[in-house]
């Protein structure tokens, strides 16, 4: 897709979640929230998976972090919304860096695996910190302000801090430092023997990813009014994967009907049969064999097709 | 002190000494040929003067300051720039965009995720991918460039960094005749147009006595004769070792 169209389709749909809560239905307001909260989630892995060619395993260990910040802050501390927040995305900023600096010293499959590890390993944190994280229960119970505690609100809030994200990540991927991450994907040694930092340019893509998953993990809490361990697992890191893999790796607004759909069976399918994993099994077996440039490919090749009769 | 020295290079690979002891100048300005027959170590004496391996021993400095423990990055920052022997561009990026990822690089501007690409430095990008003949190809992926556009493209990639010295690795392997004979006067021209030094290595000898200034021969890994053109071209070591002469 050319950069036009890309942001005529962003556009189209920023129009199209403005008219959602004037649809009327509350559930399909508070399922708009969740879509769009998975959305800037698998926008967020596609940093590193689209640009820098670095497939993470454990890119849900930043989502819970900033979630689970974000609980404390307001929770605990008490603190304004206005500072819980960036706090919250900060503190996964920092976990990102360190975590990211051993990561990013290998590459492929390792660096996947080593990925892998570290979320693990968060979550095992947030299962036994019983006192900060509420253990298996989960962090019950957020005290959210008084006007994000209306759907509506929450709804706009949502759309605010998901458009500026992606407002961001799309100058982002259209800037000098987006253009070397491409060029890290395509050919790391001569990226490198042009005077690139291979490996500091993979850290700090590593780290702008974590920051908006955390983005994303504060306002699932919020949405929640709790956060719970699951959201650390890998298997919630394989499903970002998937998202991102269904929608298209090779375009920005791939990820976002990766996520969007791959949401939207399971809440579907969940209502018929206890075995959705069964189904997202076979979409992954479906886009490996005959999908591999996603939805976004799909479309592609349907469109040249057509043009061409 | 000369532009370039390697001193004492010498680089084991477990028990195989790839290279040994090897010692030469580059002067500034020249246009210095490694030859050698295959297996001689001349793309391993490549990867360590830029850095992509490290010499078990030795030194080299490029205008006296080291190089042997820097990474790659650094050392192209310091003003060398380097193609390789496969063919190595950004195959998914145009002629364009490939150009324009060296100068970015070159302008250390990777650091910044608000200033947009789309157009920036088209007049430099175009200006160097005229000179090396692709101004016509410069919206056409690199990986579907003909082999010879791609050793193009990375000449002018390479340029882009402004380097103050060329390390080329068979700039004509792979080329046809007359896609050699056209290289080689390209290179020649722009190198001395802009006043690169350069290095390189070629299994042709008539490239080589084309364009190269100073030749060094390099055998088992070892330098066995560095000088002017027509002093190696009647150097009985040479004749006899690299030119298969008894």
């Amino acid at each position: 897709m050319t950069n036009r169209s890309q942001l005529a389709f962003l556009a189209l749909l920023f129009l199209i979640l403005l008219a959602v809560p004037f649809m009327g239905s509350r559930y399909l307001t508070e399922l708009t929230v969740q879509v769009m909260i998975f959305s800037l989630l698998a926008l967020s892995l596609n940093i590193l998976v689209g640009h820098i060619g670095l497939v993470s395993f454990g890119h849900a260990a930043f989502f819970a972090i900033g979630g689970y910040a974000t609980a404390f802050f307001l929770s605990r501390w008490q603190l304004p919304l206005g500072i819980a927040m960036p706090m919250a995305v900060l503190l996964a900023s920092i976990f990102a860096l360190m975590i990211g600096a051993l990561c990013v010293r290998l590459k492929a499959i390792y660096f996947a695996m080593l990925t892998l590890a570290f979320s693990m390993l968060v979550w095992g944190i947030i299962i036994k910190w019983k006192p900060v994280t509420g253990g298996d229960d989960g962090f019950v119970g957020i005290a959210l302000p008084q006007f994000l505690s209306s759907p509506q609100n929450f709804y706009w809030f949502t759309l605010a801090v998901v458009s500026i994200s992606t407002a961001l990540m799309w100058v982002l991927s259209k800037s000098t430092m987006g253009q070397i991450f491409v060029a890290i994907r395509e050919n790391e040694t001569r990226a490198n023997f042009l005077g690139v930092n291979v490996r500091q340019m993979q850290l700090i893509g590593f780290v702008l990813a974590a920051l908006f998953a955390a983005v994303a993990g504060s306002l699932m809490s919020m949405y929640l009014r709790g956060m719970y361990p699951q959201s650390a697992f890998w298997t919630q890191s394989g499903h970002i994967v998937i998202s991102v893999l269904l929608g298209g790796v090779h375009s920005f607004v791939g990820p976002i009907l990766g996520a969007s759909l791959l949401y939207l069976l399971e809440v579907t399918i969940h209502q018929y049969t206890q075995y959705w994993p069964l189904v997202m099994g076979l979409i992954l077996i479906i886009v490996v064999l005959v999908l591999p440039e996603g939805l976004i490919g799909l479309f592609r090749k349907l469109y040249t097709s057509v043009r061409r009769e | 002190m000369a532009f370039l020295e390697i001193t004492d290079a010498t680089k084991k690979f477990g028990g195989f000494l790839a290279i040994n002891a090897v010692t030469f100048c580059v002067e500034r300005g020249a246009r210095h040929a490694i030859i050698g027959p295959n297996g001689a170590g001349k793309t391993t004496l490549f990867n360590l003067i830029s850095g992509l391996i490290l010499p078990t021993t030795g030194s080299i400095t490029l205008e006296g300051k080291r190089l042997a423990k820097k990474k790659p990055h650094e050392i192209v920052q310091i003003g060398m720039a380097r193609s390789f022997q496969k063919v190595n561009v950004f195959p998914r990026k145009t002629a364009f965009e490939n150009v324009q990822v060296a100068l970015i690089a070159s302008r250390k501007l990777q650091y910044n995720p608000f200033r947009g690409a789309a157009e920036l430095f088209r007049d430099e990008i175009m200006e160097l991918l005229e000179q090396v003949k692709l101004g016509a190809d410069s919206e056409r992926r690199a990986g579907e460039l003909a082999h010879g556009k791609q050793k193009q493209l990375e000449l002018a990639v390479a340029l882009a960094a402004e380097p103050k010295i060329l390390l080329l690795d068979e700039p004509t392997a792979g080329m046809s005749i007359a896609e050699t004979l056209s290289s080689i006067a390209l290179i020649r021209d722009i190198v001395q147009e802009r006043g690169i030094t350069l290095l390189f290595t070629e299994h042709d000898m008539n490239v080589v006595f084309e364009i190269a200034s100073t030749i060094s021969v390099l055998h088992h890994g070892e330098i066995i004769a560095t000088g002017l053109p027509q002093e190696i071209r009647v150097n009985d070591d040479v004749q006899r070792i690299y030119l298969g002469r008894e």
